[in-house]
């Protein structure tokens, strides 16, 4: 239990005053860019990152990981009340919440998505607890094949198991390996990619990308659309609260269910959308009365937001654990990481146990923090909706400016991230996905020097892939991920040769 | 349960019309932006090909990795475009209507114009020409609320950056005239 004995180590360095205060000013921050329309999880953090680069490492994660907790918050407050997803994930919420609130059962509803939450992140964040800091002494034994095959593997579940077209997936991918490779190169030192500019010469810095791409683009779009809101105020009393709570027991079949899924789907790349999907689907599957899904029925809120944050917690396991972030979010906060010098991956466990330990306690309190929070302060929250756009826009290209400046000190980045802030817009609606974009930038220069490392250590051999039991395995699984439509197709091809003869 | 049934509404008074006319079909943009990539990936594995992308002594030269990253980029970008060219029905989408088109660009010329600004300007005269002119101009709202919203906002800025966390931003005459 040597994990329990560090945790509450984790928990001592976390419970100063300042540390909590930190705490309730993020879970605010993020419930408000939660509430906002057309912002969500990586828009959040990407555009809030800035206040936190002057703090120590651990109150820095500690901040931005709890404006994630109270963005995945404040995203169910608008799924059920206006029926406005504020993010993929969110939109298996409002198939039954907003029904419910139609049903003068708002608090209802709401009170369930923030207890689910609640609980899916729980198991989630228990699941990191136990298992990360075995994954990682474990991954301490990887050599530089082990690390490229698991990057691979990475980068080709997400183009296995995505649901864009496969082609803008290897689009978005590519084009993020090759701008990181833009400056000086790590091994030899030379130029590469900079056309003579001293700009480049830094290289493009993934914090700049990401908050163009994520902050200015997400502008955009939102001022392309109709910002028209209807939708219902709420409160909650204790009353209500109880009577949910009361009932939770009842649907612990659907919670865990929902919990396994998000926590399973949250580790491979890219998961928290399809888990949200997958747990309201199995809610419904086995229910006994399928007809009243999607008429106001609370367990079909429970079972998309255990999921959803199942994953959305999980997918930080193993960002912690191996350096390769799960999701979108995670990606911006392992780049987070890397501006106050921490090196994400398994060392992170062994040279700096205070900040792991405190991020992982972080995730316990913040989320307690943010369920007593969200519950007694949903009403105010619901009224952010009516604050004109026109006001909320500017202060947001504002935050994005200071944000993409303060990162190099450099002038030429803000333009950069306008850049970024264009391309962002013209990819997501043409359906180019961001996430693998955003997954390649932070983890190119790791990936590519992983396979120039192994590349000298082998001289040249690519055998050296599969030069042992586990680095086999794991380029052969990440080369069946890349192939993965394709080898459905066929399996499906093989059974319907087979069934007819058999009939 | 009476407190529930209160209704938030929120109008949007310069929301784009629903049967504007469409800018530029999504099937357009997709060829163009396949385009883009390819010339991109064939710029940048041309100079990957001039730095070394070859092997030598000590293992692939600085090119190698990139280079073939680019030969990626470029065939899938062949792809992208004949996929954009073959497939007629999403080619006649809308990409954006002019209604639309004119909103984005609301939003995307202060910026723009704002960004300049900061260069010369400094960003805390920048920041609030910003949200003072984008509340008044775009969002029709009030003059002294745009004022007065502009001024707290960068203020609150000012005060967060400069003063308390010691992050400095691009100044101009004004903070120079000031001292700070």
């Amino acid at each position: 239990m040597e994990a329990f004995g560090l945790l509450l180590h984790g928990f001592a360095v976390l419970l100063t005053w300042k540390t909590l205060l930190l705490m309730m000013v993020g879970l605010v921050l993020g419930i408000f860019v939660g509430v906002l329309p057309g912002l969500g999880g990586p828009n959040g953090v990407a555009i809030l990152l800035p206040l936190t680069f002057t703090m120590d490492p651990t109150s820095a994660i500690v901040m931005l990981s709890c404006i994630y907790w109270g963005a995945l918050f404040g995203g169910a407050i608008t799924s059920i009340l206006f029926n406005i997803p504020g993010e993929a994930w969110s939109v298996a919420t409002t198939f039954d919440g907003y029904p419910m609130a139609q049903q003068g059962r708002a608090a209802e509803a709401l009170t369930a998505a923030f207890t689910s939450s609640f609980i899916g992140s729980l198991v989630a964040v228990l699941l990191i607890t136990f298992l990360a800091p075995m994954i990682s002494s474990f991954a301490l034994k990887f050599g530089p094949p082990e690390f490229f095959a698991v990057y691979l593997l990475t980068f080709c579940s997400f183009v296995g198991l995505g649901r864009e077209a496969k082609h803008k997936t290897v689009i978005s991918m590519s084009l993020g390996l090759l701008l990181a490779g833009v400056g000086m190169d790590t091994v030899s030192g030379q130029l590469r990619m900079t056309f003579g500019s001293a700009e480049l010469l830094r290289g493009i810095n993934f914090l700049v990308a990401v908050i163009g791409l994520f902050g200015i683009s997400e502008i955009l779009l939102t001022m392309e659309e109709r910002l028209a809101l209807r939708g219902h105020a709420a409160s909650i009393s204790l009353r209500v609260v109880l009577s949910v709570w009361k009932d939770l027991p009842k649907y612990w079949v659907t919670l865990l269910r929902s919990s396994v899924i998000g926590c399973w789907l949250g580790i491979t790349p890219g998961g928290a959308i399809a888990a949200s999907f997958m747990g309201y689907n199995l809610a419904k599957r086995f229910a006994k009365d399928q007809e009243s899904f999607g008429k106001g029925r609370i367990e079909g809120v429970f079972a998309p937001e255990t999921a959803a944050h199942a994953s959305g917690t999980a997918a930080l396991l193993p960002m912690l654990a191996l350096g390769i972030p799960g999701s979108g979010t995670a990606a911006i906060l392992l780049g987070g990481l890397m501006v106050w010098g921490l090196n994400p991956g398994p060392l992170l466990f062994v040279e700096h146990k205070d900040f792991v330990w405190g991020l992982i306690a972080s995730m316990y309190l913040g989320n307690v923090v943010g369920l007593v929070l969200v519950l007694t302060t949903v009403p105010i929250f619901a009224s952010i909706l009516r604050v004109p756009f026109a006001a909320v826009a500017p202060m947001i290209v504002v935050s994005c400016v200071i944000g993409a400046y303060a990162i190099q000190n450099a002038m030429f980045d803000i333009w950069l991230m306008l850049g970024f802030g264009v391309v962002g817009y013209v990819f997501k609606k043409i359906g180019i996905p961001l996430a693998p974009f955003t997954l390649a930038l932070v983890l190119g220069s790791r990936a590519e020097d992983a396979f120039r490392l192994s590349m000298i250590g082998s001289g040249g051999d690519m055998k050296v892939f599969w030069s042992n039991g586990l680095v086999g395995t794991i380029t052969t699984l990440a080369i069946v991920l890349l192939f993965w439509p394709v080898i459905d197709r066929g399996f499906a091809g093989v059974a319907r040769l087979v069934r007819p003869a058999k009939a | 349960m009476s407190n529930t049934e209160l209704e938030i509404v929120v109008d949007d008074p310069t929301a784009p019309e629903e049967n504007s006319p469409a800018v530029v079909s999504t099937g357009v943009v997709d060829v163009v932006v396949s385009l883009l990539l390819l010339a991109l990936a064939l710029v940048l594995g041309w100079d990957n090909w001039r730095t070394g992308a070859s092997w030598d002594s000590t293992g692939p030269q600085p090119g190698y990795f990139p280079f073939y990253l680019s030969v990626i980029l470029g065939a899938v970008s062949l792809y992208g475009l004949g996929a954009a060219f073959a497939s007629r029905r999403e080619a006649a989408e809308t990409f954006v209507t002019r209604a639309q088109f004119r909103r984005v660009m609301a939003v995307f010329v202060p910026t723009f114009l704002f960004c300049l600004a900061t260069q010369y300007l400094g960003l805390y005269v920048a920041s609030f020409l910003l949200i003072a002119g984008f509340m008044r101009l775009v969002g029709k709202i009030a003059l002294w609320k745009s004022l007065l919203t502009a001024f707290v906002f960068t203020a609150a800025m000012f005060v967060t950056f400069d003063i308390a966390f010691d992050v400095i931003m691009p100044k101009g005459p004004l903070e120079a005239a000031l001292g700070r």
